[in-house]
């Protein structure tokens, strides 16, 4: 057990909002506990699992990852994957292209396929470095991309939401689509590092 | 609703206004010139919908790429790279 729990702190500025708002929209009977619980539970279940599922599809059934860079909305729905509101944009990295996401705006994030976007994403570091010096701000992320291949970064900034497909792994013929998910990491998703090589799951 | 203006692999410049307000075209395309990779649809102006207003008529929404170069003048990286922005047609003018 660590040291500080259980201790009393004092909310912090943003905390209170919260707090304040919740409670708020109970009183007035806009919302229920249990709604914004269930709501919670909801977000919660939401990780970057079902994004491994769509990205495995998409190596292992051509046709599948046709239809999925041509509507992404649509081709997740055929896997069960409910995306509501969700407008979702797919690209494709090959052997000439790296794409890259981004919001400078704010935070906009694909939730519905990886759940809750990590605070790196949401600094302002990443956020201003990513669309001015990619190749450098990959480099710390321990990815260095080839001059001769084009970085593409995507700045979700409008109603449109981004999810990166990367390059199958070499060594990987014959995987099962389940086997395959597993090498499929958050931040391949979001093309700053690349899935894990077959070596190191098997 | 406006009609759809531009097509794609059109060239296009982001208008280098400022307006006050919830705006979502960033600052660092306003003036350039890129050219349009799709049409994404089309979606109720965020500039009006923050006002609580209904958004009408939708705007057209565009997937712009910009050469990273043409952005940003001391882009170190090399030609190729590209960056892809989403810009609705009242922003944008023939190039």
């Amino acid at each position: 057990m660590k040291e500080d729990e259980g201790k009393y702190r004092p909310l912090s500025y943003f905390q209170l909002m919260e707090v304040t708002l919740r409670e708020l929209l109970v009183e007035k009977g806009v919302l229920t506990g249990e709604q914004i619980e269930a709501e919670v539970e909801n977000m919660r279940s939401r990780t970057p699992e079902r994004g491994g599922i769509v990205v495995a599809r998409a190596w292992t059934d051509a046709a599948f990852k046709k239809r999925l860079l041509e509507n992404g909305t649509k081709s997740c729905e055929e896997l069960g994957l409910d995306l509501p509101a969700l407008k979702l944009v797919v690209v494709e990295n090959t052997p000439q292209v790296h794409n890259a996401i981004v919001c400078t705006l704010c935070s906009c994030y694909p939730r519905m396929l990886l759940g809750i976007p990590p605070d790196w994403y949401k600094s302002r570091n990443y956020r201003s470095r990513m669309v001015r010096e990619p190749r450098a701000v990959l480099a710390e992320f321990g990815l260095h991309i080839d001059n001769d291949t084009q970085i593409r970064v995507h700045d979700s900034t409008a109603d449109m939401r981004y999810l990166v497909l990367p390059m199958r792994p070499e060594g990987t013929a014959g995987w099962s689509e389940e086997r395959l998910a597993a090498l499929v990491t958050r931040d391949s998703m979001i093309g700053v590092a690349l899935p894990e090589s077959p070596g190191k799951t098997a | 609703m406006p009609d759809v203006a531009f097509k794609v692999g059109q060239r296009v410049r982001v208008l280098d206004r400022n307006i006050p307000g919830h705006v979502r075209t960033p600052h660092y395309v306003r003036g350039h010139s890129g050219t349009v990779e799709r049409l994404c649809g089309t979606f109720p102006n965020p500039e009006e919908l923050s006002k609580m207003r209904d958004g009408l008529p939708a705007q057209p929404l565009y997937r712009v790429r910009f050469r990273q170069r043409d952005v940003w003048p001391d882009y170190a990286g090399p030609a190729v790279d590209v960056i892809e922005v989403e810009i609705y047609q009242h922003w944008l003018e023939a190039a």
